[in-house]
Parts: structure tokens; C-alpha cells; sequence
């Protein structure tokens, strides 16, 4: 990250393709709360690299200015990933759904966070897949019908829980309907130094008729403040991750320093890879070593 | 005088066959020799029937040979599995004192007490395998001193104490074989050079050592056979070069990793085998929507499934051609041999680049672990062409930018993220110019027209199949890939017999170069394709490209690599 004098504004952030979400997504609240959390941190957008998976959520980067990456469902971490790591310097901010996260992209969710590569993660959860017209998702709740599911859904993932058991650096839960919050989490995220995840409760109005603004707004509430509560108790950060139900938290749940995959080897040189020059002629001492 | 020998080392896996036919061959070409050496070995890391033979010739050689000279026994099943394939005079060498068995003609069988010669000469029984390798070389009279140098090389990083001691080991061997030389074995292997500016190395470290020397600065993967060794043998000089080599969670993150950096601007690869690329195919489809240079190995072995890990095929040709939903753009080169195995490697990073889409290097297992006595790569050959990268100055120049401008070749003006202040977007949906998510027809036919005109041009690049004519040649051999050695091999030694035919040989394959490869055809009264795998694919690919349907087929498909003398065997039933 780099500050410039240049004031960063909000303008900077305009919509860079039409929206097309549904009226009343709550996606819309976790775009206002990006755009402010990198206003606020005044980074400028070519500074910024946003890759999303499929699903609404993956949309979101067209609806504001950076570098984009829009990749295949589930597979919105190896691109970041690959992008990070050969240019260190980009802020890289990833979005993805709660299908796209847990379901399809789930093996590249453990994996990520126990590399620990420096990102900030952002999971749409609406518990629902909206793209598709409805089906049920990894975080649906249990009983939760549809027409795929007409018994209702399974026994719903913790995703928080599995990112606290892969000791990942930063776990966050905030809400779409709280722009404050989140766009705190999301700075929070963004100059955390390693992988942060922020799940993000984002009411459906199209297709989850049961987790709605005003089911979320009743029983969200907030972590930070809570002189009891500390994140880098591992034990009970796994037991918050748990709670669900009546009561559903938001803020920091988990926080811990671990060292950055991207600094454990010597492999990447000084320079970031995609600056550093090509030489055929720097590898005549390995062909010596065929003689 | 031409000299064409051939040594078969074999034992169970875990006894030491690789190293002992390494040896062998790396001596030989010290020699002054042309070698190839190949490894058969079993999916297991300890027991079995594992093999190695390592062929030794004044002429070229580029593909195995049958039949043996000498036959080093380091078990008892090796003889009871190869002995029928020694040449009149031949000789296996095993040892007496470990293998308690007659085999009568001692002529043929000479007992040499591999392990009690190491014993006595190095006080250490381990070192036997250095005492056979020392009485190969005494049979046939080769220059101990070139062993000697071998052995101090590979050795002294474990003391000198133990490279002395199988320097010995090997001197006793060697002294042995020497004094019990049967009278009617009387083939020699004189030096007759050195092997100054020749490399003896397989095919998937040449692949290693072209990504590397195009330039490739990002390796993702997921170990596989037969092409874990291209990564481990980049990830040893990681640090070293600065080219990260990630083991990712699998293959789908692998790819997907390759093109996250190469939309974010650098040279990278991954590499794997039938069932890995399975799960690249929708990165594959990924890079040619988003138009990102990528190169992927694709390191055959046979299928379905998980078939025969440790074996060879070429049944992946069409999977390549069509992986990947949708249609897009690819090149797909098939490296002949070893050396062409380095060069082809540096064109794929090109092409993709230049174009902007996936490049995939298909090779199978007996490439990837053969080993080969090429010519030293001249790195001063090595071209690194990115195409239309824009430099920092024209992008500090833009003030607006689109990845995906529409031009007449098809190839947008390529921008990285972060090289100035203009945005890089992409999208794995179908897309405007800005690299924005669109659903209207004409930009989407538009844009589906960009990008196929890339192939057009990518076609101009493509280079004339290799061809060997012979004259009054009434057929012609229609190969691709690896098996070019045994073909080339076929056609002289049927020249031998009076019998002329032309080889055609594919180690480009799309853009399909249809014009070259028609017209051989046409030129023959009969055309045999041969190929590693059971239906045909190269026979097929040459009908729907040309119309023009061959004449037979040579197929082989048991997981063994080609040799010339099948395929002289099976012509007899084709021709």
C-alpha cells in the first residue's frame, strides 16, 4: 500500500459497468462499504486488484474501478493468488459468494488461509444461491427448502469456525446492512498483514425469503467494544465462530500473527517477479551441470 | 566403422537401476558416443522388474534398441526376463555368490562376485552396483579413467573416503571382467572423443531448462507422474533464479494460479499428466476467454483413469486439442525428442505470449525420463518474443486503456495491472473491450471473431512437420511426438533392406500446418500413421483437417515405447 498526496475520492470508485442487482441486495451495502474503506485508506484504484468468483457477488468489481480479475466460480483465490504473489505491490481484494467460497472453491478456502498470503477475502454469505434462482448453499440454514431441496437443506457449514481451525490470521464477520461496521472490518482487512477473511451476512431479497434485512438486524450484534471478548483466544474464538442462531456475531473474531508464505522462501527475489529482467544467458551454469 | 551397442542394467526397484545406467550413459557420451537410455520402471518404490537400456553409437541415436550386448544382471528374474533378448555372443554379467543358479553356458554367463570384489576392495557390500558398472566397462574394454572421473564426481559430496572406495570397487569389477573376458566376446568401446559441448539429460529437464531460459518466473503444480520432475527439477533452483515453484492444494488451483500471474504479467507454467490436466481444463478455457499467455505441460501416460502411472501413451492428443469449454485459441507442440523438447518449450512461452492464450507442450513418459546426448543448448538461440507487452512509457502515455481492443490480428496491446495508472480489467464472462461483463449479441460475436483471429496468426508460425524423403519411396510414416527416434530409425534401417519410404513427422500440431502435411500424403501411394494409443488420433486429426484418409494405422498402446524394429515387424502386415 502506498499513500499519495493525491486525495483519493469517491468518485474514483464510480460504477465502471451497469448494475445489475436486484433492487434491495444486499450487495449494494457491501459495495458502499469497499469503496469507503478505500477511500478512507486513500488508496488510489490502479493500486487495486480485485478478483471475484461467479455468483453476484463476483460482479461487484465491475460496479466500481480497479484492476479486475473476474474468474470462474470457486476459483477466485488461485488467480489472486498467482497475481499476489508476482506482484506484491498490488492491494489485493477478493470477493466472493457463499457458494463460490465454501462450496466450489472450498479446498482453495483451507488452503489460503493456511498459507497466508497477504489479502483480504470477502465472502458474500446470503445463504442462498441468487445467480442460479434459489438453491440452497453451504451456509443454508437447516430446513431451509427450495426447489432443489424441497426437504429443506442440511446441517449448514461454520465456515468461521473452519477458518479459525486453519489458524487464519484474521477472521471477521460483518453485516451488509451496517455500513459503519463493515467498512471498518474491510480497512481492518485491508492493512491486516496476511490472509483476512470478512464474511459479510448479505440479505437476499430475491430468493431467501427467511433470512431477510430485518431477520439479520435482529440478531446481529457487535464484538468490538467488548472488553471480555478477546480475538486471540483461539479456543474462544472457535466457540464464537459456533454461535449462530438467536444471536449472531459481528466484528473480530480471530486474529493472530503468523508469518507470510511470501516471506518464507527466498524464492521471489527482492524486486517483485514481474519487474525482474529475462536472460537466457544467466542459465549457462546449469547447462555445465548436464556435461 | 559403426558401432551400435547395447547394455540392459536391471534389478528390482530400490537396487539402484536408474543410477547404474546414468552412470553408464554419462561415461559413454564422455566418451565421445551418441547414448539414449530409457527406464522401465513399475509403479512401486521397492520390488518388481525395473530396467533400463542404454544404447551406445558413433552414428546418431535417438530411440531404444531391443536387442542386448551385455546384460547386467542385478537379480536373478532380470535374466530369466531378458535373456531373450541378447544378441549371438551377448553377455550377462550377475553375480554367482548372490544368485545361486546354473546357467550352464558360461560363455554367455559370466559370474562375476559383484559384492565379494566390493567387499574386498572397499570394505563395503553396498558397493556392488559400482563393481557391476566397473565390469561393464572392463568387458568391453572402455577407458577406466572416465569411469574413475564419474565416480569422484558423484561421490565426493559424500567424502572422499567413499568416492575412493568406489573407485575401487568399480577398479575391481573392471580388473575382473577384463581377466574373464569370454574368448568369443570380442565387441569393444573404445573412446573415440569427448563429449565437450554435449549434455546427457531427459526430456522434462530440457522442458525445466527451456522454460526457464524463455523466461518463466511462476511454476504452479501438483505432483504427478510423469511430470513432477519438471517441477522439482525448477524448484532446486528456486532461489538461485527467483522462480517460484507453489505446490498448490490441486490441479484446478494450480492452473488458475499460472493465470493469475500471467494477467498480472510474468511467464508462467504448470505441468502434469492426463489426470491433472482433467482438472486444468476449465483454466485452460479461463486463460483463452481472459486472453492470458499461459504454458502448460502435458506429460502423457496411459488412461483411462489412473492406467499405467509409470508408462508411456500418446492418447491425450485430441484432449488437448479440444480441453476447455468453449472455443478459443491454442497452440499444442509435441516435441520430437530431447533436444526439441528444450526449443519447443522456448516457442510455446512465445506464442503464447505473442497471442495471448494457452500453450500446451505435450509430451509422454518415454520423453520425459529417456535420456538423450544432445548438442549443448545455445542460449544465445533463446529469442524471448512478448508480443505486443506494452512498454512502461506507452503506458505511462494512456489515459484510457482496453484489454481487449478490437484489432485486425485479433492481439490487444497487452497493459499490467500496476505498470502505470490505467485499469486492467478481464473477465471470464463473455466481455466488452474494458474487460466489462456484457450479454448484447454483436459484442459478444465480435469479441468470439477477436479472438479466433488469433489462431490465423498463430498458424503463420507454425513450422513445417519434419520430413525425411528417401528416393523412389512409394509410402510415406506419419508420426508425432516422441516417437520420431523409432521411425527415423525404421526408415534407414528398411533402406538398408532395399525398402524406400518417407517419414512425415508431426512435432508441431495446432494451428494444424494441413497444407505441408496434405501434400506428403498425397505424394504417397500409402501413408502409415503410427502412434502410441488405440484409436488413432493423429490418423483422425489428418482426415478432419485434409480429408485425405491414411492407409493404415501401426497403433500401440500396451504402455511400452515404440522401437524401430516393431515397427519394421508390424509394416510387414501394412505395407
Amino acid at each position: 500500500m502506498t499513500m499519495t498526496s493525491a486525495k483519493v475520492t469517491i468518485e474514483d470508485y464510480a460504477a465502471a459497468s451497469e448494475i445489475a442487482w436486484c433492487p434491495g441486495c444486499g450487495d449494494f451495502g457491501i459495495l458502499r462499504a469497499v469503496k469507503k474503506a478505500l477511500v478512507e485508506l486513500q488508496l488510489e484504484p490502479h493500486r487495486v486488484l480485485m478478483v471475484s468468483g461467479i455468483g453476484q457477488s463476483g460482479k461487484l468489481p465491475h460496479y466500481t474501478k480497479s484492476n479486475m480479475f473476474n474468474s470462474l466460480h470457486g476459483r477466485a483465490l488461485p488467480p489472486a493468488i498467482g497475481a499476489k504473489l508476482v506482484n506484491p505491490e498490488l492491494t489485493v481484494m477478493v470477493f466472493s459468494g457463499d457458494g463460490d467460497a465454501y462450496g466450489e472453491g472450498g479446498n482453495h478456502f483451507i488452503n489460503a488461509m493456511n498459507r497466508n498470503i497477504d489479502m483480504t477475502y470477502i465472502v458474500h454469505n446470503n445463504q442462498v444461491y441468487g445467480l442460479t434462482k434459489g438453491q440452497a448453499s453451504p451456509t443454508s440454514d437447516l430446513g431451509f427448502t427450495t426447489r432443489l431441496n424441497p426437504e429443506g437443506a442440511w446441517v449448514p457449514l461454520r465456515p468461521l469456525a473452519l477458518a479459525v481451525a486453519c489458524d487464519c490470521s484474521f477472521v471477521a464477520r460483518s453485516f451488509a446492512g451496517d455500513l459503519e461496521h463493515l467498512s471498518k472490518m474491510v480497512q481492518a482487512g485491508i492493512t491486516h498483514k496476511g490472509f483476512a477473511l470478512i464474511e459479510v451476512l448479505q440479505p437476499c431479497p430475491s430468493w431467501n425469503r427467511v433470512n431477510t434485512f430485518k431477520w439479520y438486524s435482529e440478531r446481529v450484534y457487535k464484538l468490538d467494544g467488548d472488553k471480555s471478548y478477546n480475538p486471540a483466544d483461539r479456543t474462544a474464538a472457535f466457540n464464537k465462530a459456533l454461535e449462530w442462531g438467536e444471536r449472531i456475531p459481528i466484528g473480530l473474531i480471530y486474529k493472530k500473527d503468523r508469518p507470510l508464505f511470501e516471506e518464507y522462501t527466498g524464492a521471489f527475489g527482492k524486486e517483485p517477479l514481474v519487474k525482474q529482467k529475462l536472460d537466457p544467458m544467466q542459465f549457462e551454469s546449469l547447462l555445465d551441470e548436464f556435461k | 566403422m559403426a558401432l551400435d551397442f547395447n547394455f540392459l542394467v536391471g534389478g528390482e526397484a530400490g537396487q539402484g537401476v536408474q543410477s547404474v545406467s546414468f552412470v553408464l550413459s554419462k561415461i559413454m557420451m564422455r566418451g565421445g558416443y551418441n547414448v539414449y537410455s530409457d527406464q522401465d520402471f513399475e509403479s512401486r518404490i521397492r520390488g518388481g522388474h525395473s530396467f533400463s537400456r542404454v544404447r551406445v553409437s558413433n552414428k546418431p541415436v535417438a530411440a531404444l534398441s531391443e536387442k542386448i550386448d551385455v546384460l547386467l544382471a542385478l537379480n536373478e528374474e532380470t535374466i530369466d526376463l531378458h535373456r531373450k533378448e541378447m544378441k549371438d555372443g551377448a553377455v550377462a554379467i550377475f553375480d554367482g555368490e548372490s544368485i545361486k543358479k546354473d546357467f550352464g553356458d558360461g560363455e554367455t554367463f559370466l559370474n562375476v562376485p559383484l559384492v565379494r570384489l566390493a567387499t574386498e576392495a572397499a570394505q563395503n557390500r553396498l558397493m556392488s552396483n559400482t563393481a557391476a558398472i566397473g565390469a561393464a566397462v572392463g568387458l568391453v574394454d572402455f577407458d577406466f579413467n572416465l569411469l574413475a572421473g564419474m565416480l569422484r564426481e558423484q561421490f565426493t559430496r559424500h567424502g572422499s573416503e567413499v568416492a575412493e572406495g568406489n573407485v575401487k570397487a568399480a577398479q575391481a569389477g573392471y580388473d575382473y571382467a577384463r581377466q574373464h573376458c569370454p574368448e568369443k566376446f570380442t565387441r569393444r568401446i573404445k573412446p573415440i572423443g569427448n563429449g565437450d559441448n554435449r549434455l546427457l539429460l531427459t526430456g522434462h529437464e530440457a522442458v525445466a531448462l527451456g522454460a526457464m531460459a524463455a523466461g518463466c518466473k511462476f511454476v504452479s503444480g501438483y505432483p504427478m507422474t510423469p511430470t513432477t520432475s519438471i517441477l522439482e527439477y525448477i524448484a532446486g533452483q528456486s532461489k538461485s533464479f527467483n522462480i517460484p515453484v507453489i505446490q498448490a492444494e490441486d490441479e484446478i488451483s494450480a492452473m488458475c494460479m499460472v493465470v493469475g500471474a500471467g494477467y498480472a504479467g510474468v511467464r508462467a507454467m504448470t505441468a502434469t499428466s492426463g489426470g491433472g490436466f482433467c482438472l486444468m481444463v476449465e483454466g485452460l478455457s479461463l486463460a483463452g476467454m481472459t486472453e492470458t499467455p499461459c504454458v502448460v505441460v502435458l506429460g502423457q501416460r496411459p488412461g483411462p483413469a489412473i492406467g499405467l502411472p509409470t508408462r508411456t501413451e500418446q492418447g491425450e492428443l485430441w484432449f488437448a486439442l479440444h480441453a476447455g469449454h468453449g472455443e478459443f485459441p491454442r497452440a499444442v507442440l509435441a516435441p520430437a525428442n530431447v533436444e526439441d523438447a528444450f526449443w519447443k518449450t522456448v516457442k510455446a512461452f512465445n506464442l503464447a505470449e505473442k497471442y495471448q492464450t494457452p500453450a500446451i507442450i505435450l509430451t509422454d513418459h518415454d520423453l520425459a525420463n529417456s535420456y538423450l546426448s544432445v548438442p549443448r543448448f545455445d542460449l544465445a538461440q533463446v529469442k524471448i518474443d512478448r508480443g505486443q507487452l506494452l512498454s512502461d512509457e506507452e503506458v505511462s502515455k494512456l489515459t484510457e486503456y482496453k484489454r481487449h481492443l478490437f484489432t485486425d490480428s485479433g492481439i490487444s496491446p497487452r497493459a499490467l495491472p500496476l505498470q502505470g495508472k490505467v485499469l486492467v480489467a478481464t473477465d471470464s464472462d463473455e466481455h466488452n473491450e474494458e474487460g466489462h461483463i456484457i450479454e448484447d449479441a454483436e459484442t459478444r460475436k465480435r469479441m468470439m471473431l477477436k479472438r479466433m483471429r488469433k489462431q490465423e496468426g498463430m498458424k503463420s508460425e507454425i513450422d513445417k512437420p519434419i520430413i525425411h524423403r528417401k528416393r523412389g519411396a512409394k509410402a510415406v510414416l506419419v508420426g508425432w511426438g516422441s516417437t520420431y527416434g523409432a521411425i527415423k530409425e525404421a526408415q534407414e534401417l528398411l533402406g538398408k533392406e532395399g525398402v524406400a519410404v518417407n517419414v512425415l513427422h508431426l512435432n508441431e500440431i495446432w494451428p494444424f500446418p494441413d497444407k505441408a502435411v496434405a501434400s506428403m500424403i498425397e505424394d504417397s501411394v500409402k501413408s502409415v500413421v503410427i502412434e502410441s494409443n488405440a484409436t488413432g488420433q493423429l490418423a483422425r486429426l489428418i482426415r478432419t483437417e485434409t480429408g485425405i484418409k491414411a492407409t493404415g494405422t501401426i497403433l500401440k498402446f500396451d504402455g511400452r515405447p515404440f522401437s524401430a524394429e516393431y515397427i519394421i515387424d508390424e509394416l510387414k502386415d501394412v505395407l
